[in-house]
Formats: structure tokens, C-alpha cells, sequence
């Protein structure tokens, strides 16, 4: 393994140190227990939005703290949820008095985590709720399964949420509206690589030079299925046109109720995608992939859209969700309405994503 | 042979676990690295490095108390499934022998039964998905067993612990549907479940520690 890094246990940790020192007009890096505040919070009568997950898929999360996104993260240990004591003691740290709304990708561990710092949160007197992100179409039989996994609409949600948030909306609008992202967004990714995590020393899974896998997620861990090597547009256009086909996707996902401070079962369904809709697009390195070849995927992304009668209004292209170093590509499109789209156009100033200001 | 868990063999049995998921952390990540994302060893060893380390401090405190606060480091160190779920594994099990001293069978059958239906009622994994519970209900339904058919604590624990043995390696033809591995389908068969793997070593070490008591 050649990786630019000192002892193994010490990556997350001195990663972290670094970005704090790169960044120290945006972000704060706090040690035992671990997390990170935008360097403005708490900002009073704002709605805190507090995301985490593993390290390893950075810039998610940390990177997009600051204004107009995110106001705290909490990194774990390599593709490991981090703990519920990290969650509570950022809550704290940024709750502006208009509560917190934690977004979770729905990954057994992190939700496990983030539920157990909700309930803490809240037993503490905070004004607290959760949504969590399950936006992969690649998990069939979910029903019968952990459910879909967390992946690029996660980004979205953060950024039109920290939006919401910064526009003086209240705690429901804002879990409202990431419901509503999620139920509006769907992605699919593919590997060419494995990726190596640090402690681990060596690749995730062995995939021989021709092959790759699909159906990924997030977490170094083999695909859905194993593939040969398509070209571009072949890849592409199969990646598109699952998104644009996927069914009808209804199931149920636990929320606090921040009023009745009890937990609260709620349907979610995503409706298919249909012509005339308004995308915005992720295409997103998962860490390896040069941006040469996520823009020859977007050609191929906006030219099957196209052809389909779905506009692609926006576009994000870069590694933004990633699984450290691995080569592979992951598309999210999120069907936008009015509000979406002048959310995701307002000003943000992170580390990972800055325009308008 | 030595018919209570005594407090002592309750923290000899938490310090022989760190030492056993020491030996096992490679063996655990690889395991995951098949069906998971290869950091189930790395994180159990973490978290009972943490708990080894408190055991000195509570070397006076009553097991419930032990126990508890092992439940808390694990939730606070080992992240992903793996700490909520065995966090509250001990949490649970905490509460099932509050005020003991030391415990007899029927004790044992407590803690272990409210540590399972912890965990089931936290991961709403059944038998038979392919996780931890294919381990530790077959435990329990043998510790219960043997419970009622008068047998003696070590030997109960025994089968329990051979019961937990061959839970963890009937995983392997099965398909996951629980956690990460469940994203694999079918290629999750063919593959031992790590969470089983841990569970299962860890009620071992509980035996050996009792037969170690016994001298």
C-alpha cells in the first residue's frame, strides 16, 4: 500500500488537524469526542443541520461545513459510523435555538448511532429530528434487506437544506423539504478499483483488470454484482437509464417528533422519474476517477436524459461522495422543483463547494 | 468445577476478550473484507481495548455496574452496527442481574436472554439473516436447555458456547439480510458472517474464564 500518510491509526486524526489548519476561517476541529463546527456556529435562530458518517468519503462531510450548508460533521473511523456521543456533543455545540435536524444515510450503523444521539439530544432539552438519505437503486429486495444505501442525493439534501436553513425556515419545513429531496432523488454507482482502507493495509476486494463491479456503495465493499468492462457509453447509458426506470420505491423510515418527543413512523415512496422532469445531476468520482472521464460521463448522462425528455438544469461533477482512493463513478439525479432549484442556487461557502460568495 | 460467575471471573472474562479479539482482529477483517467494508476487527478490538482498560477501575464495583459501563464504552468506541449493537447487548444484560453478587445458572440464562432480545429488539435482525443472532439465539436456546435439563453452570455454558460455535458456521451458506453484507445478495453465501464470528468468541471467552476459575 502507498498512500501519503504516517501510522495507519492515526489518518482520521491528522487528516482532520490538517483541514482544520487549511481552513481555519470556515471550520473547528474538535477532539475527544470528535467533530467539526463551522467556525460561525451556533448561529442564532437558525435551524443546525448535523450530518456524519465513516471517514473516507471526503469531502463528505466535513468539507461542506460553513455557511449555507452544513453546521457540524461528525467523522468516524474509516467507513465505521461514528458514536453517538460525537452527534450529542455537536448538537450542543450548534444549536442555535431553533433546533437541530441531523441528515443520516441509511447505513445499519449510522442510523443506529444518529438514533441513540437523538434520543440523547433530546433528553437533554434539545429540539431535535432526523431524515435519513436512502437514495441507491441498486439494492433489490429492500424490503428484504438493510434498504437502500446513502449516497450522492445525501449532497443535495445538505446543500438545499443548509440553504432552507440559512432562509430562516423552521425545524419541520427543513426536514420536511430533505424528506422531500429524498424521495425525489435516485442514485447508482460502479467500481474499477477496490480502494485500500489505512488499517486495513490491502484492497477491499480483488477485481481483475477487466471487470468491474456494480452496484456499489460507499464502503469499499463489493457491488451488487460483478461486470466486464464496458466502454463509456455503454456504461453510462446502462447507469442512466436504470435511474430513469427505476419503479415506484414505497417503505417506511423512523423520524423524531420533535414536538411530541417520540418516535414517529412514516411512509416514503419515490415516485419514477417521467419526462418533462428537471434534473440536477451529480456525477461523482468515487475518488480515483479523473474529471476527463466524469465529463465524458456526463455527455453520455444529459445525451440519454435528452432523449428522454428530462432536462438536466444543473449539474455537479467532481469526487464529492467518495471511498478514498477508489476508481469508480456514482450518478445522482434529483427531480427539482421551484424551491429546490433556488435553494441549490443560493450562495454557499464550504471548503468542498463555494459559489455567490 | 466452579458452579458461580463470580465478579472476578466477570472482569477476567471482559480482559480475556480484549485478548482474544486482539489475537482475531486479521482474522475478523478478513471475514468482513468479503462481505463488508473489512473494518469488523479493527473496531471490536478498539472497543475492547477501551473496555480493558477501564476493567482496573472497577475492579470494586458490582457486576451489573461492570457490565453497564462496558455496555457504554462499546457504545462510545467501536461506531458502525457492531457499537450500538453490543453496547446494548451489555446495557441490557446489565439490568438483567442488578443486584447480584454473583451468578448461578438461571442468572446466566437472564443476562443472556436480555442481551439477545436487546439486540434483536435494536437490529430487528431474525434468525437465520446472516448477523450476530445466528450465534447468540442458538446460545441461548442451549444455555435454556441444558438450564432445564439440571445441568451444571460450566456445563451449561459449555453448550452454550458449542451451540454458538456451530450457529457462527451455519452463516456461511447463507444469504444476508441485515447490514452491510446484505447489499452483496447472493454473493454474501459462501461466506462467514463476521459479526457471528465476534459474538461467538466473545461467549467463549465467558467459559474460559469460568474453567480457568475452576483451577
Amino acid at each position: 500500500m502507498k498512500k501519503i500518510i504516517n501510522n495507519p491509526a492515526d489518518v482520521v486524526q491528522e487528516s482532520l488537524k490538517g483541514f482544520a489548519a487549511a481552513h481555519p476561517d470556515l471550520v473547528s476541529v474538535h477532539l475527544d469526542p470528535i467533530y467539526v463546527t463551522a467556525a460561525a456556529a451556533p448561529v442564532a435562530g437558525k435551524v443546525a443541520i448535523v450530518s456524519g458518517g465513516g471517514s473516507g468519503h471526503e469531502p463528505l462531510h466535513a468539507g461542506f461545513i460553513g455557511e449555507g450548508m452544513l453546521d457540524a460533521a461528525c467523522p468516524g473511523h474509516v467507513f465505521t459510523s461514528p458514536t453517538p456521543d460525537q452527534m450529542l456533543e455537536a448538537a450542543k455545540a450548534v444549536d442555535g435555538g431553533e433546533g437541530v435536524l441531523f441528515i443520516v444515510k441509511n447505513y445499519s450503523g449510522d442510523v443506529m448511532n444518529f438514533e441513540m444521539a437523538v434520543e440523547m439530544a433530546a433528553a437533554e432539552g434539545h429540539r431535535v429530528t432526523n431524515v435519513t438519505i436512502d437514495d441507491d437503486i441498486a439494492v433489490k429486495d429492500s424490503l428484504y434487506t438493510q434498504g437502500r444505501r446513502g449516497m450522492g442525493v445525501t449532497i443535495f439534501a445538505e446543500k438545499i437544506c443548509g440553504a432552507a436553513a440559512r432562509a430562516g425556515q423552521d425545524l419541520k419545513s427543513v426536514a420536511a423539504l430533505c424528506r422531500r429531496i429524498n424521495e425525489n432523488g435516485r442514485s447508482i454507482g460502479v467500481a474499477l478499483t477496490a480502494c485500500t482502507v489505512p488499517e486495513h493495509g490491502k484492497p477491499t476486494f480483488d477485481l481483475p483488470e477487466d471487470q468491474i463491479e456494480f452496484g456499489i456503495g460507499i464502503h469499499g465493499e463489493p457491488g451488487r454484482e460483478r461486470r466486464p468492462i464496458l466502454p463509456a457509453d455503454e456504461l453510462i447509458g446502462g447507469m442512466t437509464t436504470a435511474l430513469l426506470e427505476d419503479p415506484r420505491y414505497e417503505r417506511t423510515a423512523r423520524s423524531w417528533d420533535p414536538d411530541e418527543n417520540t418516535w414517529v413512523e412514516k411512509t416514503i415512496v419515490n415516485e419514477p422519474f417521467h419526462k418533462g422532469d428537471r434534473m440536477i445531476a451529480l456525477v461523482n468520482s468515487m475518488g480515483g476517477t479523473p474529471s476527463s472521464e466524469l465529463y465524458i460521463a456526463y455527455a453520455k448522462l444529459e445525451e440519454v436524459c435528452a432523449s428522454k425528455g428530462i432536462h438536466i438544469a444543473r449539474s455537479l461533477i467532481g469526487p464529492y461522495i467518495t471511498s478514498i482512493e477508489m476508481q469508480g463513478i456514482s450518478i445522482s439525479l434529483l427531480r427539482a422543483d421551484d424551491e429546490m432549484l433556488e435553494l441549490w442556487d443560493t450562495p454557499v461557502l464550504t471548503p468542498a463547494l463555494r459559489w455567490g460568495m | 468445577m466452579a458452579e458461580t460467575i463470580t465478579r472476578n471471573v466477570v472482569l477476567s472474562w471482559l480482559s480475556n476478550t480484549a485478548a482474544v479479539l486482539q489475537e482475531n482482529r486479521d482474522y475478523l477483517v478478513e471475514l468482513d473484507a468479503e462481505i463488508g467494508d473489512a473494518d469488523h476487527g479493527i473496531n471490536m478490538d478498539r472497543g475492547f481495548k477501551k473496555v480493558a482498560s477501564l476493567l482496573p477501575e472497577l475492579a470494586e464495583e458490582t457486576i451489573a455496574s461492570i457490565l453497564k459501563k462496558t455496555g457504554m464504552a462499546l457504545i462510545s468506541s467501536v461506531g458502525g452496527a457492531s457499537g450500538p449493537l453490543y453496547g446494548t447487548f451489555f446495557l441490557r444484560a446489565s439490568n438483567a442481574v442488578s443486584g447480584k453478587d454473583e451468578l448461578q445458572t438461571p442468572d446466566l440464562v437472564a443476562l443472556l436472554r436480555a442481551g439477545v432480545e436487546g439486540i434483536l429488539t435494536l437490529g430487528k435482525a431474525q434468525p437465520g439473516d446472516k448477523t450476530m443472532v445466528d450465534a447468540l439465539q442458538p446460545a441461548l436456546e442451549a444455555l435454556e436447555k441444558a438450564r432445564a435439563d439440571g445441568k451444571t453452570l460450566t456445563s451449561a455454558l459449555q453448550d452454550a458456547a458449542q451451540a454458538a460455535q456451530e450457529g457462527m458456521h451455519a452463516t456461511i451458506p447463507l444469504v444476508a439480510k441485515k447490514g452491510r453484507a446484505s447489499y452483496l445478495g447472493e454473493r454474501s453465501a459462501g461466506h462467514q458472517d463476521p459479526g457471528a464470528t465476534s459474538s461467538y468468541l466473545i461467549l467463549n471467552s465467558l467459559l474460559d474464564s469460568l474453567e480457568d476459575d475452576a483451577g
